[in-house]
C-alpha cells in the first residue's frame, strides 16, 4: 500500500468519519463530541501540512476512482489545492472550537457538529478536486450538508433562508452540471493542470466554450455570491454565528470563487480564456458587484447583515482579481482568497460574541462597545481595517497586488473601482469603530445576560483573537516564505510560465 | 470451484422463489424465515449466475432439455443480469423489512387485519419474486407474456392486502388495467408468431421487418406494456395502487413491479423491433416521458400525504426511463443513453424502496402521513428521515448517488447528440424534484416544544430503509462495473461504430 | 381474391378483440368490465388457434400451446378479477369503481 496515493483520501475522511460517528452520539455525550471535533481537526490540520510539505518537494499525491468508463474521481494535491485546504482546515479548527462554546446548552448539538464536519470534508474535496466532475460532486455535497446548518435553529425564518439557499445554489449547481457534461463530451475527461488543458479545443470550439464559461460561472458565482446571484447570502445570516462564519469565510462562499479560480486558471488557462475574450466580462460583473456590496452594506444597520454584502463585495475581489489578466493582479485575487477568509471570519467571531453575550445584533447598538468588551472589539477593529485596506493589515497587501496589477494592465478602471470600495469598505467600518471606541453609552445593553459578565466564555473569544492575530501576521510577514502571498506567488509563476 | 462456475444459477433464480411461496403458503409461522432465507439464496443465485456472465459472457439454458419450439429457454446476458441483481438486492431488504412489519404487535387493534396480511403476504412475494425473475430471464416472447401474468397477479393481490375500500378499489382498478395491457400484448405475441413462426427472442431478432405485422405488433405490445408500465398518460392506476398498499408492498410495486414492463419494452425495442421503429415514433415516447416528469412531479407537488407524493414521484421519475428511447437515434450516444437508463433503473430501484419504507415508517410512527402535520418527526425517528433525505439525493439527482450518475449519463448522451430540449427537461425534473422532496424535509427540521406520543418503531425496520438508501447513494461510486457489464450480450442495435 | 378460412377466424378473432376493449372502456359495471376481458382473450387465443390451422396438413402445435396457457391464466385471471370485484361490492356496496377515489384513506 503507497500512502501517497491514500493522504488524500484520509484527510477527507479525518473530518467524514468524524461527523458521522457524531450524528451517532447522545445529545449529552458533550466531552465526547468536543473530543471528537478537535480530534478530527487537529488531524486534518496536520495531514494538510504533511501535503504541503510533500507539494513543496515536488512530491505527487493522486487518488483515483473509476466512476464510469473513462470518468474518474480524481483528487490531487496541487499548489492552488494546499492553498485552499490549508485555508480551510486552520479556520474549521477555530471554527470548531468556537461552535463548541457558542452552541453550548442548546439543542441538536449532535446533528449540527455531524454536518459540520461532513461540511469540511466537502470543503476539502472541492480543495482537492483533480478535476471538474469530482470539483462538482463535492461542491454539491457542500450544499447539502450545509442546508442543515442554516435551517439549524428550525424557526420559520431560518427554514425560508434555507429553501432560498437551496433553491439558488442547486439551480447554480444544475447549470454547473450542465456546463461539466458539455465540456465533457466536447473535450473528454479533462483535469485540471496549472496552465489550463482547453488551449487545443479553443481553436475548434470558440462559441461552445464562451458558452460553457458563462454556464459554469453562472454556476459558481452563486456560491460565489456575484451580483445578481447574492440573494441567499443576505438572507442566510439568520443562521448561528459559528454557520455564518464558516458559509462566508470557509466554506461556501469561498468553493464558488475558489471555482471561478479553478475554471479560469486550471481549466481553460489565462491565456485560453484572456483569447477567448471572457475575461472583461467576468471583471465588469465582479467590479459591479464589488460596489454594489459596499454600497448595499452601507445602509444595513443589522449587524450580520451589513458583514454578508461586505461578503459579497469582498469575494469578488477574488473573482476581479483572477478575471484581470495579468500577473499582479493574479497575485493579488488570490492572496485574497486568503485574506478575506481570515478577516471575515474574525469578523463573523466578534459579531457572534456581540450578539450572544450582551444581545447586540445591530449597528446602532453597539456605542460603547470597545469598553465593555475591549478584546473583541480589538480583533473586531484589526479585522476592519482590514478589510477596508489600511496597512498593514492583510486586506491591503491583496488590494495593492490586485490594484498593482490593474495598473499593469491599463484597466485603470479597476483602480478607480478599488478605490471606491475602500471609501465605501471605510464609510461601513469607520462609523462602528468610532462609536464603539469613542462614545459613551447611555443605554443599558439589550440582553446582558446569562452568557457571562466578561466577554464569554475562553471558547468564544479565542479564535477570533487568534485570526485577527492572523490578520496582523500575514500582513506585516507578508514576505515571509509559507505566508500566504509567499505561496502565491509560487502558483502564479508556474501558471504564467515565469 | 466448478460448482460454482457450472451450477444452473438461473433455474435456482425461479425455482427458489417458487418453492417458498408454495412453503410459506403451507407453514404460515415459519413464513417470515422461508422468505427471508429465499430471498438470501435467490441472492446467491444471483451472484453465481452473474459471475458466470462476467466470466463467459451471456448464457442460454434449456429447462429440462426440451429446447425451442415446445421448451422453455432461460437466458441471461449483462441487462437480464443487473435486473436480477436489483431484484435480489430489494428482495432481501423488503423481506428484512417485512417480516419486522408484519409481527409488529403495535397495532393491537388491527389484530385480525394483520393476521390475515402476514398470512398472505409472502406466499404472494415469494411468487411475486419468481415471476420477476422469470420475466427477466424469459428467452421468448410468449414466456415473457406467462410471466408477466404471474407477476401482475401477485402485484395486484398484494396491492389489495390492506383490505381497506381505497386498496380494494385501487386494486380492482390495477387489475383491469394489468389484465388489459397483457391481452394487448399476448395479442402481439400472436401476431408476430402469425407472420415469423417463432417466438424465441434470437430468432426474432434477425427476422422482423418493417411491414403492418410488425408495426401492428409493436404498436400492440408497446401499448400493452406503456399501461403496465404507468407510462404518462395511462398513469392513472398507479398513484392509489401503491399508496393505499401496506408498506412492503408500496415499495415493491413501485422499485420492481412497474419496471418489469420497461425492461420488456427495453427488450422488443432493441432486439426485436429495431429494424421497425422509426425515430418519430422514438419522440413520441421521449415527449410522453417529458409528460410525465413534469406533470408526476407538478402532481408530487400537491399530494397532502406522504405516500401519495412518494407514489406520484414514481410517475415522473418512469419518465426518465422513457427518454431512452429517443436518446439511442444517435448512434454515437446510444450506448450511453442504454446504459444510463438501465442505471437509472437500479438507482430509481433503490431510492423507491428506501423511500417509500422510510415513509411507511414515519406513517407508523405518526399514525397518518399527512405531510402537513409531520413536525417533530426527526426527533422520534432520524434515521428514517435521514434515509427519506439520502433516497431523495438519489431521486434527484445530487452527486455522488446513483441517480447522479445516471442523470450524467442521459446528459451526455442528450448534449452529445445536440439534443438540448432533452437536456433541459432532464435538468428541470431534477429541480421539481427538489421542491417536492424539500416538501416533506422542511418539516424535519422544524421543532416542536411538546412531542406527541408516536408509535414505536422497531429499529430494524429503521435501519432497511436506512441501508438501502446509503446503496442508493453510494451507486454512484460502483458504476464503472455494472457498466462494464451491460455491455455484455448487449443489442447489436446500440452498438455503434466509434463507440469504445 | 379468395378469402382463405384461417383468414377469416382470425380476423374474426381480431373483431372479438376489438368487441371487448370497446366493452371494457365504455361499460361501467364491473362484471361486464370482467366478461369484456374474456371477450378479449377468446379473440386472442381464437387469432392463435386460426394460425395454427393455417398449417398443413397437421396443425402448428405451438399456438395450440400457447392457447391451453393462454386459457389456464385467463381463468385464473377471472378467478382474481372475481374476488376483488366481490371485495369491491363488500366495501364499496356497489359494482362500480367510484370515481376520483385516489386519496380516500
Amino acid at each position: 500500500m503507497n500512502l501517497d496515493h491514500w493522504l488524500l483520501v484520509f484527510i477527507l475522511l479525518s473530518s467524514f468519519v468524524t461527523g458521522l460517528i457524531i450524528f451517532f452520539l447522545k445529545e449529552e455525550a458533550h466531552r465526547l463530541r468536543t473530543l471528537l471535533n478537535l480530534f478530527g481537526a487537529l488531524l486534518k490540520v496536520i495531514l494538510v501540512g504533511v501535503m504541503i510539505a510533500g507539494v513543496q518537494s515536488n512530491h505527487v499525491y493522486e487518488s483515483r476512482l473509476e466512476l464510469l468508463p473513462g470518468l474518474d474521481l480524481v483528487l490531487r494535491a496541487d499548489a492552488m489545492s494546499a492553498l485552499f485546504a490549508t485555508l480551510s482546515s486552520v479556520l474549521w479548527l477555530v471554527t470548531t472550537l468556537y461552535a463548541v462554546g457558542y452552541l453550548e446548552g442548546e439543542p441538536h448539538r449532535s446533528r449540527f457538529f455531524g454536518f459540520f464536519s461532513i461540511c469540511v470534508s466537502a470543503t476539502t474535496g472541492v480543495a482537492l478536486a483533480g478535476n471538474l466532475i469530482t470539483f462538482l460532486i463535492f461542491y454539491e455535497l457542500l450544499t447539502l450538508s450545509t442546508y442543515p446548518l442554516v435551517v439549524h435553529r428550525g424557526t420559520e425564518q431560518s427554514l425560508r433562508a434555507g429553501r432560498t439557499y437551496l433553491i439558488y445554489t442547486l439551480s447554480g449547481g444544475a447549470l454547473l452540471l450542465l456546463a461539466t457534461v458539455w465540456l465533457h463530451t466536447l473535450a473528454g475527461p479533462l483535469e485540471f493542470s496549472l496552465g489550463g488543458a482547453l488551449a487545443q479545443v479553443a481553436t475548434q470550439h470558440r462559441s461552445e466554450l464562451i458558452a460553457i464559461f458563462a454556464l459554469l460561472i453562472t454556476g459558481l458565482g452563486v456560491k460565489a455570491a456575484l451580483f445578481p446571484l447574492h440573494g441567499w447570502l443576505p438572507q442566510a445570516m439568520v443562521a448561528p454565528a459559528p454557520v455564518s462564519a464558516l458559509l462566508h469565510a470557509v466554506a461556501v462562499v469561498k468553493a464558488g470563487a475558489f471555482g471561478i479560480v479553478r475554471v479560469v486558471y486550471d481549466l481553460y488557462g489565462v491565456h485560453t480564456a484572456q483569447d477567448l475574450g471572457v475575461l472583461a466580462p467576468l471583471a465588469g460583473v465582479a467590479a459591479f458587484t464589488i460596489i454594489y456590496g459596499s454600497v448595499r452594506a452601507l445602509f444595513q444597520d443589522d449587524l450580520k447583515r451589513r458583514l454578508a454584502f461586505s461578503t459579497v463585495s469582498q469575494v469578488s475581489y477574488i473573482a476581479l482579481g483572477t478575471a484581470l489578466f495579468g500577473y499582479l493582479s493574479t497575485i493579488g485575487g488570490l492572496t485574497h482568497l486568503v485574506h478575506q477568509g481570515i478577516m471575515k471570519i474574525t469578523l463573523f467571531f466578534c459579531a457572534g460574541i456581540f450578539a450572544h453575550t450582551l444581545g447586540v445584533h445591530k449597528v446602532s447598538e453597539m456605542t460603547g462597545l470597545g469598553l465593555r468588551m475591549p478584546w473583541s472589539m480589538t480583533a473586531f477593529t484589526i479585522a476592519a481595517l482590514g478589510m477596508i485596506g489600511v496597512p498593514p493589515f492583510a486586506g491591503f497587501i491583496s488590494k495593492w497586488y490586485i490594484g498593482l496589477g490593474a495598473v499593469s494592465s491599463d484597466s485603470y478602471w479597476a483602480v478607480v473601482v478599488l478605490a471606491a470600495s475602500s471609501a465605501l469598505n471605510a464609510a461601513y467600518f469607520l462609523p462602528i469603530l468610532h462609536a464603539a471606541w469613542f462614545k459613551q453609552r447611555q443605554d443599558p445593553w439589550p440582553a446582558d445576560h446569562a452568557h457571562g459578565a466578561g466577554e464569554g466564555h475562553w471558547m468564544l473569544l479565542a479564535p477570533p483573537l487568534a485570526t485577527a492575530a492572523l490578520v496582523v501576521a500575514v500582513g506585516v510577514l507578508a514576505n515571509a516564505p509559507f505566508s500566504p502571498l509567499d505561496w502565491v506567488r509560487y502558483i502564479t509563476e508556474i501558471e504564467y510560465g515565469k | 470451484m466448478t460448482l460454482w462456475n457450472t451450477a444452473p444459477w438461473l433455474v435456482w433464480c425461479i425455482v427458489l422463489p417458487l418453492s417458498a411461496g408454495i412453503l410459506t403458503f403451507l407453514f404460515r409461522r415459519a413464513a417470515p424465515w422461508i422468505g427471508i432465507a429465499s430471498a438470501l439464496g435467490s441472492a446467491i443465485a444471483v451472484a453465481g449466475l452473474a459471475a458466470q456472465v462476467m466470466h463467459s459472457g451471456p448464457l442460454r439454458y434449456s429447462v429440462g432439455g426440451w429446447g425451442v419450439p415446445l421448451g422453455i429457454d432461460l437466458r441471461a446476458d449483462g441487462l437480464s443480469v443487473l435486473m436480477l441483481v436489483m431484484s435480489a438486492v430489494i428482495a432481501v431488504a423488503v423481506s428484512v423489512y417485512a417480516a419486522c412489519y408484519f409481527s409488529d404487535t403495535d397495532a393491537a387493534d388491527k389484530h385480525a387485519a394483520q393476521a390475515h396480511q402476514r398470512a398472505y403476504f409472502w406466499p404472494l412475494w415469494m411468487f411475486l419474486l419468481a415471476g420477476l425473475n422469470g420475466l427477466f430471464l424469459a428467452a421468448d416472447i410468449f414466456h415473457l407474456y406467462v410471466t408477466l401474468e404471474l407477476l401482475g397477479f401477485a402485484a395486484v393481490s398484494l396491492a389489495a392486502l390492506a383490505g381497506k375500500r381505497a386498496a380494494v378499489v385501487a386494486a380492482m382498478r390495477y387489475l383491469l388495467v394489468s389484465l388489459s395491457g397483457s391481452l394487448f400484448f399476448l395479442f402481439g405475441v400472436a401476431i408476430l408468431y402469425a407472420a415469423y413462426a417463432t417466438v424465441d427472442l434470437t430468432a426474432l431478432a434477425g427476422k422482423v421487418q418493417p411491414g403492418p405485422l410488425a408495426w401492428s405488433a409493436l404498436a400492440l405490445m408497446a401499448a400493452g406494456l406503456l399501461i403496465k408500465g404507468a407510462v404518462f398518460p395511462l398513469h392513472f392506476w398507479l398513484p392509489p395502487a401503491h399508496a393505499n398498499a401496506p408498506t412492503p408492498v408500496s415499495a415493491l410495486l413501485s422499485a420492481l413491479v412497474v419496471k418489469a414492463s420497461f425492461y420488456i419494452l427495453l427488450r422488443l425495442w432493441f432486439e426485436l423491433f429495431s429494424a421497425v421503429v422509426t425515430p418519430a415514433t422514438a419522440t413520441f415516447l421521449g415527449l410522453l416521458g417529458a409528460g410525465a416528469i413534469l406533470w408526476g412531479s407538478a402532481q408530487a407537488l400537491h399530494q397532502p400525504r406522504l405516500k401519495l407524493l412518494v407514489a406520484y414521484s414514481t410517475v415522473a421519475q418512469l419518465g426518465y426511463l422513457m427518454l431512452v428511447f429517443p436518446l439511442t437515434q444517435n448512434a454515437g450516444s446510444a450506448l450511453t443513453a442504454w446504459s444510463a437508463c438501465v442505471y437509472f433503473v437500479l438507482a430509481h430501484a433503490c431510492a423507491k424502496t428506501a423511500m417509500f419504507l422510510a415513509a411507511g415508517n414515519i406513517a407508523h410512527a405518526a399514525g397518518h402521513d399527512r405531510i402537513a402535520d409531520l413536525d417533530g418527526i426527526t426527533q422520534a425517528l432520524p434515521l428514517s428521515v435521514a434515509a427519506f433525505a439520502l433516497a431523495g439525493i438519489s431521486l434527484i439527482g445530487l452527486p455522488p448517488s446513483g441517480g447522479f450518475i445516471a442523470k450524467w449519463m442521459l446528459l451526455q448522451a442528450a448534449i452529445g447528440s445536440g439534443e438540448w430540449g432533452w437536456a433541459t427537461l432532464i435538468l428541470a425534473g431534477s429541480l421539481l424534484a427538489v421542491a417536492y422532496v424539500l416538501r416533506v424535509l422542511w418539516h424535519a427540521f422544524t421543532q416542536v416544544e411538546v412531542a406527541r406520543p408516536l408509535h414505536r418503531v422497531p429499529r430494524t425496520m429503521e435501519w432497511s430503509a436506512l441501508a438501502l438508501s446509503l446503496l442508493a447513494v453510494l451507486l454512484g461510486l460502483m458504476a464503472a462495473r455494472p457498466v462494464e457489464l451491460l455491455r455484455t450480450g448487449a443489442p447489436a442495435s446500440i452498438h455503434a461504430p466509434g463507440q469504445t | 381474391m379468395t378469402l382463405e378460412p384461417y383468414l377469416l377466424y382470425a380476423l374474426a378473432g381480431v373483431g372479438l378483440f376489438a368487441i371487448g376493449l370497446y366493452a371494457l372502456i365504455a361499460r361501467t359495471h364491473l362484471l361486464r368490465k370482467i366478461l369484456a376481458l374474456n371477450v378479449m382473450g377468446t379473440g386472442v387465443f381464437l387469432f392463435l388457434v386460426a394460425i395454427a390451422y393455417r398449417s398443413e396438413p397437421v396443425a402448428d402445435p405451438v399456438p395450440q400451446a400457447m392457447v391451453l396457457t393462454g386459457i389456464v391464466v385467463s381463468v385464473c385471471a377471472t378467478g382474481l378479477a372475481l374476488a376483488l370485484a366481490h371485495r369491491v361490492q363488500t366495501t364499496t356496496g356497489r359494482m362500480v369503481l367510484p370515481e376520483n377515489d385516489e386519496s380516500g384513506a
